[in-house]
């Protein structure tokens, strides 16, 4: 038995947060009180800090198999946890592609065996996510596949994308939209504006990814099927979803941290870690994601870790790698940015990162409640610290945030009742 | 004398003061460089690579002569653009190339942000000779030399760079380097080719070339690539010149006796027309002799100042 004693609770259930003590056994929580007596074997003292719902993340690459050099499941799932991640949601880009059912199961299995958090695929929505034929999505699905993307690259075929919407509304799966139209990118490497004049870049119009936000929310409409677009970074992205939900369009999004914390004068010196698809826009568009986060146009936050090996990122900016390291930041990221300047409540932030992406993904997560997977953290909310990469747990260290001074941190990460992280420890 | 910096990466960020060191620096060099005997010993013992990810003759030969006439010595390296993203990485060739003993690498690179990318990992003085659509400093500062030397000061100028502004690092390094010096800078070309805010950077921004060139001291054309009407970002070159192209009748719009400039190669014809190249207003020829100049003087500087930060 456990006990999380004293702590501030944000259940991800009801509206307020509450203080008490809450009691876990055989990887459940059993009670949930003020004062509760116990035997509990093992004590957490959370006076004075917060004890949330595990973080949950609906996108990011943890790399294994194929890019194991950049990430894999171990690794990835250790800086899951260090950042406060319980369950994670891996896009399909990996070498081999997740497309079939036996890689559903394969990386399953490998997340079985050295996983710290839990792990659930999502995968591909095209064969080889070349664009040209649909995936076996039933069988995918039965494999345990939790959603489908062909994140990293978008779907560019308007006919095919149609057809995924269809036949997978048809599977009752979701399908996470990378938007972005290749021909208005071209060779762009950084958002197109006044930065990427001054720096002599090759600029990526905004209308990149709203030419198809807007394309995949009508495409949704017309067969009234569900979408999910991932990394929406611009004003016009979210204003765009805006109308469509007040259409009634059974529409969801994600921004990432980096999109409401960074903008494209973080490229100014040629940091290839400020090199990220879609890329880091301007202080109008942060204002845009921090609106649509606080009105509920945007309804989660996924990190959209995407880690990569230096060697893939000490090189000319055009030549770098996208990708922001972001387990381990984001909470930080989020508590500095959204929490403590007023845009989103405790009980809002945790709908954003743990009852959200669990309600989207559609997995038993996100909330604490008794005869639910104790699956809960314990940050603390004073806690200023400043992002040091050669601490983090992810084999990334590819973070713009290096060297940034945050504030609230993740202190102690269960897992199914297990601690996995222990006093900013990962222990297993 | 000296400058402050390792390297010369831009004109961007450079103070008018710096600038100022560098023109006064080239008057004297021009004067070795057109006396008989061009040698001094000003470099000494100093070494100098080269090394050209893209083909660029005449700048390299103007770095390599800058060097030879300063008594330093003198290597280059040339890589093929295509083996930029498979071949050595840029860190590991700049490192190998510093363990030699060099003093001053030279860099043109096809992606923006290279030299900088070299200068962070290197204590060799990095100078950027031209990098992707970024800058190309030592351009810039040869043309604003020319300018100085034509009309005395180059505060109050009126400059009209005419052209792709979208993919010149010459114009983009002439206006930093321009504003920076009090020069009014006017950019025209098609809408495609003009990069978006350029207005913030301190330049004029006109569509009608006809706008641009009336009343300019200065008339600067750009080069054309043909590969920007492959990529559709123009119709066709003929209608290009007839749109945009410097032609006698347009430069008649300019200040009598105002000066024609070009970064050369010029495409005659596309760009600006053949007499003007040749016609009296052209100083296109004592461009490339001050571009001599003006490298000897940013060789001088940036190395007295690792003599001054060594000792
Ligand atoms: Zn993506």
């Amino acid at each position: 038995m456990l006990c999380i004693k004293n702590g501030m609770v944000v259940d991800g259930i009801l509206a307020v947060p509450y203080k008490a003590d809450i009691l876990i056994d055989k990887g459940k929580v059993i009670n949930i009180g003020k004062d509760i007596e116990n035997t509990a074997d093992e004590v957490i003292d959370a006076a004075g800090k917060w004890v949330l719902p595990g973080l949950v993340d609906a996108h990011c690459h943890l790399r294994e198999p194929g890019f194991e050099y950049k990430e894999d499941i171990g690794s990835g799932t250790r800086s899951a946890a260090a950042g406060g991640f319980t369950s994670v949601a891996c896009m399909a880009n990996t070498n081999p592609v997740v497309d079939s059912a036996a890689m559903v199961n394969y990386i399953k299995s490998i997340a079985m065996a050295k996983g710290v958090v839990k792990v659930y695929p999502i995968a591909a929505v095209t064969k080889g996510q070349k664009g040209e034929e649909l995936t076996e999505m039933g069988e995918l699905k039965e494999a345990g596949a939790v959603a489908l993307s062909d994140d990293g690259r978008p779907i560019m075929n308007s006919h095919l994308m149609r057809l995924a919407l269809q036949y997978a509304k048809g599977l009752d799966m979701l399908i996470i939209s990378h938007c972005e139209d290749l021909s208005l990118v071209g060779d762009g490497v950084m958002n197109e504006g006044y930065m990427s004049t001054v720096l002599g870049l090759k600029g990526i119009t905004r209308a990149a990814e709203e030419v198809m936000v807007a394309r995949d929310i009508i495409l949704a409409e017309t067969l009234d099927a569900p979408i999910h677009i991932a990394h929406v970074s611009t004003r016009g992205s979210v204003e765009l979803i805006r109308q469509a939900k007040r259409r009634g369009v059974r529409v969801t999004c994600e921004t990432a941290p980096h999109y409401f914390s960074a903008t494209d004068a973080w490229v100014d010196g040629y940091d290839a870690n400020a090199k990220v698809n879609p890329p880091l826009r301007t202080d109008d568009d942060v204002e845009a994601i921090k609106q649509g986060l606080k009105d509920g146009t945007i309804d989660i936050i996924a990190t959209d870790h995407a880690p990569h090996h230096r060697d893939d990122k000490e090189v000319e900016y055009g030549l770098a790698a996208n990708g922001i390291s972001g387990f381990e930041t984001a909470f930080s990221l989020a508590y500095t940015n959204l929490v403590e300047t007023g845009i989103l409540s405790m009980v809002e932030l945790v709908q954003k990162m743990s009852k959200g992406p669990a309600d989207i993904l559609n997995i038993d997560a996100g909330t604490i409640g008794v005869g639910k997977p104790a699956d809960i953290i314990v940050v603390d909310l004073d806690r200023e610290y400043t992002v040091d990469v050669s601490k983090f747990y992810s084999k990334g260290k590819n973070s713009p945030f290096h060297g940034h001074t945050l504030k609230g941190k993740v202190i102690h990460t269960i897992v199914d009742g297990r601690i996995v992280m222990k006093d900013e420890r990962v222990i297993v | 004398m000296a400058l402050k910096r390792k390297d010369l990466l831009g004109l961007r960020g450079l103070t008018r003061e710096e600038i100022e060191e560098i023109l006064t620096t080239a008057e004297k060099m021009k004067s070795i460089l057109l006396s008989d005997v061009k040698k001094v010993s000003h470099l000494q013992g100093k070494s100098m690579v080269t090394l050209f990810y893209e083909n660029s003759t005449r700048t390299r030969f103007s770095f390599e002569f800058a060097a030879k006439y300063l008594g330093a010595h003198t290597a280059s390296v040339a890589v093929s653009s295509s083996s930029v993203a498979k071949g050595e990485s840029l860190i590991d060739t700049g490192k190998t190339i510093q363990s030699m003993g060099v003093d001053v690498i030279v860099i043109r690179h096809p992606m923006s942000g290279a030299p900088h990318l070299l200068a962070k990992h290197v204590l060799a003085s990095v100078i950027n000779a031209g990098d992707g659509i970024n800058e190309h400093p030592t351009q810039a500062l040869l043309d604003m030399f020319t300018m100085k030397q034509k009309k005395g000061a180059i505060d109050g100028l009126k400059v009209a760079i005419i052209g792709d502004i979208l993919h010149s690092r010459v114009a983009r390094s002439n206006i930093w380097g321009l504003t920076t010096m009090g020069a009014e800078v006017r950019v025209a070309g098609p809408p495609t080719l003009m990069p978006p805010d350029i207005e913030k950077m301190g330049a004029k921004v006109f569509y009608r070339v006809e706008e641009a060139i009336r009343g300019a001291d200065v008339v600067m054309g750009l080069r054309l690539q043909r590969e920007r009407q492959q990529k559709g970002l123009l119709p066709s070159l003929r209608e290009y010149m007839h749109l945009f192209g410097i032609t006698e009748e347009r430069i008649r719009l300019a200040k009598k006796d105002a000066l024609i400039m070009h970064p050369g190669p010029v495409n005659r014809g596309v760009e600006i027309s053949s007499d003007l190249v040749d016609g009296a207003q052209s100083v296109i020829n004592e461009q490339v002799t001050n571009g001599v100049a003006i490298r000897m003087a940013l060789l001088y500087l940036l190395t007295r100042r690792n003599h001054d930060a060594v000792h």
